[in-house]
């Protein structure tokens, strides 16, 4: 027998004894790209999972696998998890996408839902926050904080996601403190406490004494701690352990509302393919508590600005915004669509230097 | 009084017994582990080995362990011929990288064209990009007198950026909606190495086999072989019998290169299937690790590759069955090449209790 056809069968052979004994538990499996314990992207989605569990108590079992690399392994482990009867699989990394598509193709009862990917069919959904929302709370503070007016920006990948973040840190920094100069390092990492470290101390090296990070460890908060006088934010989750100073505040991924959705979703037999992108106003992303080493204008500013993303009143690319080589991208008034952030490519005016090609 | 004392001969038996007492003690010790951390050792141990062999789902692991022995065995094999003569390639992970990046670079230059030629193209093209990534620090040495040591694993970075930097430019999918990576090979028939998924068996499980059996008949039958043993076993010795160093390093480095470039075709175009930043995930470190485990021998190099895909791939489900934190498992891998190292030691020396003998 073929294999798509063996595990098929065993899927369906799963579905129906879910279906026959209503008292199974729903499993649910969870793929993490980092370790759970990184203090960042994985420990806010393994909250999500323990949320979970703590709202459906006996009607769910949850399972994990930490530190998947992206390629064939995340094939097998997702494979794995559906073989052992999971009716939701969460695979949360970027790379995992290509292997979510292909196993949920070998298992049409098992449902799927990828994080920040783009590839959907009918058990697999994606879903993602709109994180630039809370970079524009950041770049406000950042832009009101610097006083050498170089801010340090550790990115991850040149992917759309981190670029959008980029440039919504920039727009609202360069808004509040026209002076203000981006120095943005490259670290080819999600997660690696010794390359975020290096990175944070190359740019404080260079002048930056606030620093905003898209990677996942406490590693640039630590840098920054023992430099003195740099600020930072934490990332993914909130860092508080870094509070009030270095931290100022953070971006807080909170999946717990869509992850209990989610489940419930598979429970009742309402499950659908969705493609689910929240903001602040949704609570998918938080903004932690803003310190007081922040001063009091700033802080207003700031919190004016999370009101006004939140009931939607403001758009955090607003025109008028050209791109970086001088053409107009967005007219005075008029707000990007999703299409267009979804795939970003590019810089905004005044951003020096190039996208990694 | 414990000490250890030098013996006349290295021991046979303790030469073939190491690997297999190095394997209980890790599960001893790893078993102590898994039983501090709450879970139940017997049953974290028994995930581990037994799950992927003989489990419920064995029929999905079994063809997985391929998967995931092949590169190992393929890589480790290359990597025992420059051991057993001293010359020190510890940069396989670039070579692999490069062999990817050259022969899915070939792979993508013919796109969308089908045709036979293309994947035979693509395999020399990988090859010859591991080969040349290991002619570096091989010539290196033989002109400069560098240390290979240094030169091949420093060439690893350097690799990791090239990695990106076609993930990112040259090879980036012009359909990836501006995300890194290339086209997916496995969706693409002619630049395809899998023979049959289902089985996982793909052209880098026969290049392994093949790998084994040639690398049998050279050290055992070949003068290169003979010249290989004996530069390691007895330097001076080669050089009376007129062993060419400089040859044999370009030629040791050469094959490992070829091997560990191989690999990363197969592998790029057959179960990782893009050129992605996260391409590489160490299979040129640990196949250091199952050459030793392997004894540098062709035959043990195939039992270690495939002892380590299974320690992979019944610790993820050791992972998700007993949630054990994956540092757990990293350790007990670690255990391995550790008691390894350690009882190697008893087959040069062995433990005498008593004062020593007067001389």
């Amino acid at each position: 027998m073929k294999l798509t056809k063996l595990l098929t069968s065993a899927a369906m052979a799963m579905g129906l004894a879910t279906a026959a004994m209503a008292e199974d538990p729903t499993k649910v499996g969870f793929v993490y790209v980092g370790p759970v314990g990184d203090g960042g992207w994985t420990y806010e989605h393994d909250k999500g999972r323990l949320a979970v569990e703590a709202e459906f108590g006996d009607k769910v079992e949850t399972v994990y696998v930490e530190n998947v690399a992206e390629g064939p392994d995340a094939e097998r482990v997702i494979t794995q998890m559906a073989l052992q009867g999971a009716d939701l699989i969460f695979t949360t990394s970027f790379g995992y996408m290509d292997p979510t598509i292909n196993v949920a193709q070998k298992f049409p009862n098992v449902k799927f839902e990828h994080a920040t990917g783009y590839k959907r069919s009918d058990n697999v959904s994606t879903y993602s926050a709109r994180f630039y929302e809370g970079r524009a709370v950041q770049g406000t503070i950042a832009g009101h904080m610097t006083k050498s007016n170089v801010i340090g920006y550790i990115g991850s990948y040149p992917i759309p996601e981190v670029i959008r973040g980029i440039n919504s840190a920039y727009i609202h920094a360069k808004k509040v403190n026209p002076d203000v100069q981006f120095k943005i390092v490259w670290a080819f990492t999600w997660f690696d406490p010794a390359k975020e470290a290096d990175a944070a101390k190359v740019l404080i090296e260079q002048g930056a004494d606030v620093i905003l990070q898209h990677t996942d460890s406490t590693a640039p908060q630590a840098a920054a701690q023992a430099a003195g006088n740099v600020v930072t934010f934490g990332q993914a989750s909130d860092m508080s352990e870094y509070a009030p100073f270095p931290r100022v505040s953070s971006i807080i991924d909170d999946w717990s509302h869509y992850y209990i959705a989610r489940t419930q979703a598979v429970m009742d037999g309402t499950w659908e393919t969705t493609d689910t992108w929240h903001g602040i106003g949704a609570g998918m992303v938080g903004i932690g508590e803003i310190s007081d080493a922040v001063p009091e204008d700033a802080k207003l500013a700031a919190i004016a600005v999370k009101a006004t993303l939140a009931d939607g009143v403001y758009h955090a690319f607003t025109g008028p915004l050209n791109k970086q080589d001088g053409t107009p991208w967005l007219a005075e008034g008029e707000t990007a669509d999703d299409g267009t952030l979804a795939g970003m490519n590019f810089y905004v005016e005044g951003i020096e230097g190039d996208i990694p090609q | 009084m414990i000490r250890l004392e030098k013996r006349p001969q290295p021991s046979r038996a303790w030469s073939m017994a190491t690997p297999l007492v190095a394997v209980l003690a890790t599960m001893f010790f790893g078993g102590l582990l898994f039983a501090l951390l709450g879970k139940n050792p017997f049953e974290a141990i028994a995930t581990i080995f037994w799950e992927p062999l003989f489990g419920e789902f064995a029929f999905y692991y079994r063809p997985q362990l391929l998967v995931k022995g092949a590169p190992l065995v393929l890589i480790a094999i290359g990597l025992s011929l420059g051991f057993k003569a001293g010359i020190w390639n510890i940069g396989a992970e670039g070579q692999y990288i490069m062999g990817a990046l050259f022969g899915a670079g070939v792979g993508l230059a013919f796109y969308p064209l089908e045709a036979w030629y293309i994947f035979p193209l693509m395999v020399i093209a990988g090859g010859f990009g591991g080969w040349i990534w290991a002619m570096i620090p091989a010539i290196l040495k033989t002109r400069f007198g560098t240390n290979e040591i240094l030169v091949s694993l420093m060439l690893v970075y350097v690799a990791e950026q090239f990695l990106a930097s076609m993930s990112l430019g040259l090879l980036r999918n012009p359909e990836g909606h501006g995300f890194p990576g290339s086209r997916n090979l496995n969706s693409y028939e002619s630049a395809n190495s899998w023979i049959s998924e289902n089985a996982g068996m793909h052209w880098g499980v026969v290049a392994a086999m093949i790998a084994v059996i040639f690398a049998y008949v050279l050290l055992n039958r070949h003068m290169t072989g003979y010249h290989i043993r004996l530069t390691g076993e007895a330097p001076r010795a080669a050089k009376f019998a007129g062993v060419n160093p400089a040859r044999l390093i370009l030629f040791c480095l050469g094959t490992s290169g070829i091997l560990a470039g191989l690999a990363g075709l197969f592998e790029v175009s057959g179960p990782s299937g893009q050129v992605s930043i996260d391409f590489n995930v160490g299979y040129g470190f640990t196949a250091i690790i199952v050459a030793f485990l392997g004894r540098l021998h062709p035959v043990g190099i195939l039992l270690a590759g495939g002892l380590m895909a299974l320690t992979y791939i019944g610790g993820d489900i050791a992972q998700s069955n007993l949630q054990l934190p994956s540092s757990a498992i990293q350790v007990f891998q670690g255990m391995l090449l550790f008691f390894l190292l350690a009882f190697d030691l008893l087959t040069n020396f062995r433990i005498a209790i008593g004062k020593p003998e007067a001389a």
